[in-house]
């Protein structure tokens, strides 16, 4: 819970130091230090206990799921500043405040990694989301940019409005706020917590870009500068599904039953538009986009099955995505040509992070040895072990198609840099060694967790 | 511990053959591993084991109840074995061939050789799965890399074909894993998982697709020309001397104790299947004008007799299928090497182009002669015990299966004598020219050849390498 804190002071910490500050490459090493610090912090806090406790009764409450998500999630950012830090500098003047919006949202996900009240829920997601609005439109001499923010905007302030109607309508029939009042097995149910739960279910749908409220996600995240799109993609999207699951992780007893139907056909309209759009997409970044859809299909398995092997693979699905798609983003960022034809010839330009892209790439499509295989592998156990291997078969038997049809647009990658020359000799990018090893140091978490995902998951009960 | 080594020699091996810079250097290391590899299996079957095999263990995860466990029972000797003897094989016919990229070409094969020693020897499910996806991923690598023309959408299809099955297989594992009594992985648990007969009807289809496009059976073949005609030779005679193998060996190990019953009920149909592929397959062989081609659709043929043969279940079709999964490994590469041969100095594939080799290249021709012979079973070669024993399994089963598969032989005799007479006698193209062999390809068409007929006079102790069928799957023998 001190993350929440913490992450306020920094950014207001941030936001003055940006009028010391002369030079912003100064911005970004006080951000990345800051961010370590934070993760320090964080996890002290997993370790030993709060630095200072907070008592926020029926608002906050800690759990080792929280902190250890806080946790990859800071791990993540903090690889980001690393390996993006150049490139945010080049999105505008105002560097220092990207980094200030940075350190409110990740106020944001702490908070909505503890929240016990619906109003906390609110806050921490409308933290979350203003300041991505920011962000969206940072590059504001590009007209994309600009459309990008501007439609995620009014998106996301209808979907804010369509959750505030949701959580009216649940204090309506439980009269409370309160996360255990619907969580009870014996709570009454009436029409209004049922509508309330469904609305409330619409706006997170939206929030974590699941079909069929996926629509602003390609153009938004095709518009917004590259760097702060991996940054909405990855850190900010699994935010949202830990405040989903959250939500619903004590609801599903009142409505079992029809509530598995109705993920059910999320989950399966998810993973099949995500899938299938990719497919024929040109640009890496828009299939990128897509595939983020598709990931979230298999991220939604969790909420489908509601159980431990479900808590499990989320941890899991939130180090691997993070990883792969920053990783990914993070070269792409450092690319002129953003088609898959840019990256013909690239394991000739680049060897090293051919190969580290290629171990992100399998790891996202889910291949053995790669942490993106264990993710997928908890998704579905989680599935069989809730007990629908029988009746929600399909269901499965849909989601592993899907993830042999992202074979297609994943490996798409791997051929452009291996087996395709590129037209003319290009020279190598324009990176430091540093970044090179961060990278290839980001593929090597990936294949080492994915031979012993246990090294991860012992934090949620250790 | 020997038997990890079966894994980690090979791994290790490659992963270094990465950082050698030097073509002749990295051949040799390769080579130089393969035979420590298969030293280790040699090794091996001097050692005393218990009465279902050697065995090794150490918990991989623990929270998943899962372990690094290793069986090596008779169907895992004879298939350990067929890979170090091939990839030996292999490594030495392939000496004298420059690759680009020398380096990663070798690095890769030895990672699939790891790859395919960890399939024949898990006996952990979640283990045997890894080790069958990753067995397939350096070959993905190889084939598109250094493969012919249009390689890399032929790659692709392979790859999403056999992707697409191991998925499927995958939700088989997890669901079987949820059924066990210890909730485990380990291969004894999953022959006492309990399930109804709804869902053993439903789980055995979703490993036997699995397995049933890698062999590759009948429906599930088409993407297996193409792949072998595209794919570095080197690699084409992994995928078509060892890899297959994998298919036949995950049926006897994880399909058929596992779901005795449906593999009881589906047999006549899955025997049916192959039986109609082996014909099938071999009408077509006849039609083909590239060698290439014709070696890969004879491999169907050949592979569906071998299914066929698993799925009757007697110990004489067991045991003939077991030693014919040595025997056609040994055998297809030997044609491989000839035709890699012929096609390096020729640059040409194609039969009616060539013709009367064997003018210029006598000891070439007396080599593929001996080889050819053995893929039509004449006796006295290896193939010819195999083939017997299914033959008679499949008659003890019922007379109908032996008398059409029966035709098979009558068909191998014609396309493979056929071929022969195109490439090697009759009219002789004058453009075309070949020396006789080199010394590497030479070494490695002796050993196929002496393999060929120890294993045609003598072959005792393959056969019992494999062990009985009684042995092997108790639970799959009919009450």
């Amino acid at each position: 819970m001190n993350l929440i804190i913490f992450a306020g002071i920094m950014g207001v910490v941030m936001m003055f130091g940006g009028l010391l500050m002369k030079q912003k490459h100064q911005a970004t090493l006080l951000a990345t230090v800051l961010v370590l610090l934070l993760l320090a912090g964080n996890t002290w806090e997993m370790l030993h206990g709060p630095i200072f406790s907070i008592q926020a009764p029926h608002m906050l409450a800690t759990s080792r799921f929280g902190l250890l998500i806080n946790e990859i999630l800071l791990a993540a950012g903090l690889l980001y500043l690393l390996v993006s830090g150049r490139d945010i500098e080049k999105v505008g003047n105002y560097v220092a405040e990207y980094y200030a919006l940075i350190f409110f949202i990740f106020a944001g996900i702490g908070i909505s990694t503890a929240y016990t009240n619906l109003l906390m829920l609110f806050l921490g997601i409308e933290i979350i989301s203003i300041p991505l609005y920011i962000l969206t439109g940072a590059d504001k001499r590009n007209l994309k940019s600009i459309e990008a923010a501007l439609k995620y905007f009014l998106m996301g302030s209808f979907s804010t409005g369509i959750m505030l109607m949701g959580i009216a309508l649940i204090y309506g029939g439980t009269g409370s706020f309160l996360l255990e009042k619907f969580s009870l097995q014996g709570a009454p149910i009436s029409y209004n917590l049922v509508a309330g739960l469904l609305l409330i279910l619409v706006a997170m749908a939206f929030k974590v870009s699941a079909a069929p409220f996926h629509f602003w996600t390609p153009d938004v995240y095709d518009g917004a500068p590259t760097v702060f799109t991996s940054f909405m993609a990855t850190i900010v999207k699994v935010a949202g599904f830990i405040a989903f699951i959250r939500l619903f992780e004590g609801a599903s007893g009142i409505i079992a039953g029809k509530w598995q139907w109705v993920i059910a056909i999320i989950i399966s309209l998810t993973l099949l538009i995500g899938n299938i759009t990719a497919v024929f997409q040109q640009s890496v970044k828009r299939m990128l986009a897509y595939s983020s859809i598709a990931q979230a299909g298999f991220m939604m398995f969790a909420l489908f099955s509601m159980n431990n092997w479900g808590r499990e693979g989320i941890v899991l699905y939130a180090a691997a995505y993070c990883l792969a798609t920053i990783g990914i983003f993070a070269v792409l960022t450092k690319m002129d040509d953003y088609t898959y034809q840019g990256f013909n010839g690239f394991a000739r330009r680049e060897p090293m992070l051919a190969v580290a892209l290629a171990v992100m790439v399998l790891s996202l499509a889910g291949i053995p040895l790669t942490v993106g295989f264990f993710s997928k592998y908890y998704m579905v156990a989680s599935a069989v072990a809730a007990g629908f291997g029988g009746k929600f078969l399909w269901l499965l038997v849909l989601a592993m198609l899907c993830a042999a049809v992202s074979v297609y647009y994943y490996f798409r990658v791997i051929q452009a840099m291996y087996f395709k020359e590129a037209e003319q000799p290009q020279s190598a990018l324009p990176v430091s060694a540093g970044f090179r090893y961060l990278v290839a140091g980001a593929a090597l978490v990936v294949v080492l967790l994915g031979i012993l995902p246990q090294w991860l998951l012992q934090f949620l009960y250790f | 511990m020997i038997l990890s080594s079966f894994i980690l020699i090979p791994l290790i091996a490659g992963l270094l053959a990465f950082f050698i810079k030097q073509d002749q250097l990295v051949k040799g290391w390769s080579l130089l591993a393969a035979l420590a590899t298969l030293a280790a299996v040699l090794y091996s079957f001097t050692m005393p084991a218990a009465a279902e095999g050697l065995s090794y263990s150490r918990i991989w995860l623990g929270s998943l109840n899962s372990h690094f466990s290793l069986l090596l029972d008779g169907p895992a000797r004879v298939t350990t074995l067929l890979t170090a003897v091939s990839f030996v094989i292999i490594f030495i016919a392939i000496f004298k061939n420059s690759y680009a990229d020398a380096s990663q070409y070798f690095g890769l094969m030895l990672l699939s050789m790891a790859g395919l020693m960890g399939v024949f020897l898990a006996s952990d499910a979640l283990l045997f799965y890894f080790f069958w996806e990753l067995a397939l991923i350096p070959v993905y690598f190889l084939c598109s890399k250094w493969g012919g023309e249009r390689r890399v959408p032929v790659t692709f299809k392979f790859f999403i074909y056999t992707f697409v099955g191991s998925v499927i297989m995958l939700i088989g594992i997890i669901y079987l894993y949820s059924k066990t009594p210890d909730q485990s992985f380990s291969w004894a648990s999953f022959k006492q998982a309990a399930l109804t007969a709804k869902e053993q009807a439903f789980f055995f289809w979703f490993f036997f697709v699995a397995f049933a496009i890698k062999m590759p059976v009948f429906p599930f073949h088409t993407w297996q020309p193409d792949a072998y005609e595209t794919a570095p030779v080197g690699t084409t005679m992994v995928l078509s001397g060892v890899m297959v193998k994998m298919g036949l060996f995950a049926v006897l190990r994880w399909l058929l104790p596992v779901f005795p019953q449906m593999s009881d009920k589906m047999g006549g149909f899955i025997i049916v299947l192959a039986i109609i592929g082996i014909l099938y397959a071999s009408l077509i062989a006849i039609r083909q004008d590239n060698i290439k081609r014709l070696i890969a659709y004879s491999s169907i043929a050949h592979i569906g007799l071998m299914a066929a043969s698993l799925f009757v279940k007697n110990d004489m079709a067991y045991q003939g299928a077991l030693i014919q999964f040595f025997n056609h490994g040994i055998n297809i590469i030997g044609l491989w090497i000839v035709v890699d041969i012929i096609e390096r100095q020729t640059g040409i594939s194609k039969m009616s182009e060539l013709g009367g080799l064997a003018q210029q290249a006598p000891r070439l021709a007396i080599m593929l002669v001996v080889v050819a012979l053995a893929n039509i079973a004449l006796p006295l070669t290896n193939a010819f015990i195999g083939e017997f024993l299914m033959f008679s399994g499949l008659y003890q089963q019922n007379v109908w299966y032996a008398v059409v598969a029966g035709i098979a032989i009558i068909l191998a005799a014609v396309y493979t004598l056929g071929m022969i007479q195109k490439v090697f006698f009759g009219q002789r193209n004058e453009a075309v020219q070949v020396a006789d062999l080199q010394t590497a390809q030479w070494l490695a068409l002796a050993i196929i050849i002496v393999l060929i007929i120890a294993a045609g006079v003598y072959p005792k102790p393959l056969l019992e390498l494999g062990g009985s069928l009684v042995k092997t799957i108790p639970l799959a023998v009919a009450p």
